[in-house]
């Protein structure tokens, strides 16, 4: 198990490199000059520019940029903002947002996807089976800013239920809306993988003995066949929870929620440039490590994965 | 054994055609299709559909609401509304095709060469799509978006299909790998022919179904990331006449003229779920096994 959990994370390296450098040779090739935005309306001497530019190592060439950068990586350093803040407050900060926006995106997604594919598969064919995906399907093809002014509409503005946007009220009140629009909008997926994967088991021998020997209903769906279905079901949950985890840029700019997500759309149109690597990279962190442990996860659900 | 051979590759495109007839019976399919119909005719005539000129405006009118004449009211700038959603079609629809049918043959050249010969071609293509897999994708086109000082539809475009080609070329290059062990290849083979006939004419047209029937479902997932792009500020930019830039202008003003976000709204999720619909037809055609 150790030397599994080792291989993982050595696999994950040359991807980590390879994204980075991506995005910091992406982010080096951005139009504009740092220091002119750094500086604002202020008329910069040439003398500071350069002492500025030297600070920054923005004199050297975009290798020697990227190994300070990975060195400093490689000590938990996310480099620095314009203002001499490290980049790792600038996300503890908003990573509390993120993460109560997430988590509860996924756990409604969870219940609304499930939910529905379990009932579909239960239902094969029949009416209720139909409306249940015409639905998903609805919501995937509603955009997902469209369904947020939606909501903000409904349940904001002329229900009064929930704020419109911010987080003055705290979780879950400020969350409920956003999270609901995230779960809504990518519910279809995991609905139609829950179903296509248990309408699969629900076929096969082992269930008909179980039915044959007399089990209840619910026990057959639930004891025998969930647990098998829920292979493909579990990698693509941990994904999504990766994928949400590394901020909902869109939801989070409509709700106007400080997140993650927030900061880096924020550091790209101020031209921050160490600020865009550092929460990028983060994110990709994030997304490396939370895909790693649901594959640790499927030893739990199937017992032929730990012999591996 | 040499009749099956000679049987397999005859088979897939008579069993497509008996999918593809089977469709025309089918209400959500037809209704889908004259609805894309309807705006792929929209992108290409929009004069046919309004007389007026979405550039000529009077600020006078601005923000007024659906009146005689103009039934979308006007936006901001006091022009015809309706008639800007209707030439706002041609950049929506023209990237949304643009992007699949672009991703779609690179994913199927890389996938294919790929997964048929494997080894080192292969790292290197799989190991690429991987660095960009791991890009979180909407950050990863901000951050691209951001270096074009003027986006247009193809600069857009470009960086959705550099960004979107990774997952078309995975699911290729596994249809490849199932067929390319298959006995007709084997026979294709040993019967001499090489490899770029027998990629060609033998291993492309038995894997491709599965990756037509992704691209299809892909078109309306282009379109809605294009709009939501554009709504972020990073895709087209004024003058061009989009929906997303449409409704990134009306969001902050949708209390006082709920007009503004409502009609765009309805179009493009119109398109995006026509799209989405004739894909999913599709597939049941193509693909019954995915039923």
């Amino acid at each position: 198990m150790l030397g599994y959990v080792l291989r993982r994370l050595a696999a994950m390296v040359p991807v980590l490199i390879g994204v980075t450098f991506l995005i910091f040779a992406l982010v080096h090739a951005l139009p504009g000059d740092p220091i002119a935005a750094m500086a604002g309306n202020r008329p910069l001497s040439p003398s500071t520019v350069a002492a500025l530019r030297q600070q920054y190592h923005l004199d050297e060439s975009l290798w020697t940029q990227y190994w300070y950068y990975m060195t400093g990586l490689a000590h938990g350093d996310l480099g620095t903002d314009f203002h001499g803040r490290p980049v790792s407050e600038l996300i503890a900060e908003r990573w509390p947002v993120t993460f109560n926006l997430a988590l509860t995106a996924w756990v409604m997604k969870i219940v609304i996807g499930i939910g529905v594919g379990v009932y579909g598969a239960l239902r094969r064919g029949r009416l209720g089976d139909h409306l249940a995906l015409g639905f998903t399907v609805l919501f995937i093809a509603l955009p997902g800013f469209v369904f947020a002014f939606i909501a903000q509409l409904v349940f904001g503005v002329n229900l009064q239920l929930f704020p419109i946007a911010g987080i003055a009220d705290g979780w879950p009140m400020s969350f409920l809306l956003p999270a609901l629009v995230i779960a809504l909008e990518t519910a279809a997926p995991l609905a139609r993988l829950t179903r296509s994967s248990l309408v699969e088991v629900l076929r096969s021998d082992f269930i008909r003995t179980a039915r044959a020997k007399g089990a209840a209903p619910a026990r057959v769906v639930w004891g025998h066949a969930m647990r098998n279905s829920m292979i493909p079901v579990v990698t693509y949950l941990g994904l999504s929870l990766a994928t949400l985890l590394g901020g909902a840029v869109i939801v989070e700019s409509v709700f106007n929620l400080p997140g993650v997500g927030g900061l880096m759309v924020q550091a790209i149109q101020t031209q921050e440039g160490s600020v865009v690597v550092g929460v990028a990279t983060f994110i990709i962190l994030v997304y490396l490590l939370v895909n790693l442990v649901v594959d640790l996860c499927y030893g739990l659900i199937d017992p032929r994965v730990r012999r591996v | 054994m040499s009749e099956t051979v000679l049987a397999t590759p005859a088979a897939a495109p008579a069993r497509r055609r008996d999918g593809l007839r089977g469709l025309l019976r089918k209400p959500l399919f037809v209704v889908s299709a004259l609805i894309t119909l309807l705006y792929l005719a929209m992108a290409a005539f929009p004069g046919l559909f309004t007389s007026v000129d979405p550039r000529a405006c009077s600020l006078a009118f601005s923000g007024v609401g659906p009146s005689s004449g103009h039934p979308f009211g006007y936006d901001l700038q006091g022009c015809d509304y309706l008639a800007n959603i209707i030439y706002g079609t041609r950049s929506s629809i023209s990237i949304g095709l643009l992007v699949t049918v672009a991703t779609f043959v690179l994913a199927a050249v890389f996938g294919g060469l790929a997964g048929y010969f494997g080894g080192l071609v292969d790292g290197v293509v799989s190991r690429t799509a991987d660095i960009m897999f791991g890009l979180p994708f909407i950050v990863a086109a901000i951050v691209v978006l951001n270096m074009f000082p003027q986006r247009d539809v193809l600069s857009v475009s470009l960086v959705l299909i550099v960004l979107g080609w990774p997952g078309g070329m995975r699911y290729m290059r596994g249809s490849v790998l199932k067929v390319r062990n298959l006995e007709y290849v084997q026979a294709a083979r040993v019967l001499g022919s090489g490899h770029t006939r027998v990629l060609l004419s033998h291993v492309m047209p038995n894997s491709l179904t599965p990756l037509i029937v992704l691209k299809t479902l892909e078109v309306g997932a282009v379109i809605a990331a294009e709009a939501a792009l554009t709504f972020l500020g990073v895709g087209l930019q004024p003058p061009a006449i989009s929906w997303g830039l449409q409704l990134s202008a009306a969001h902050s003003q949708w209390q006082a003229h709920p007009h503004l976000v409502i009609f765009p709204s309805i179009f493009l999720s119109l398109a995006v779920l026509a799209f989405v619909v004739l894909g999913d037809s599709l597939r049941d055609a193509l693909d019954p096994k995915e039923r």
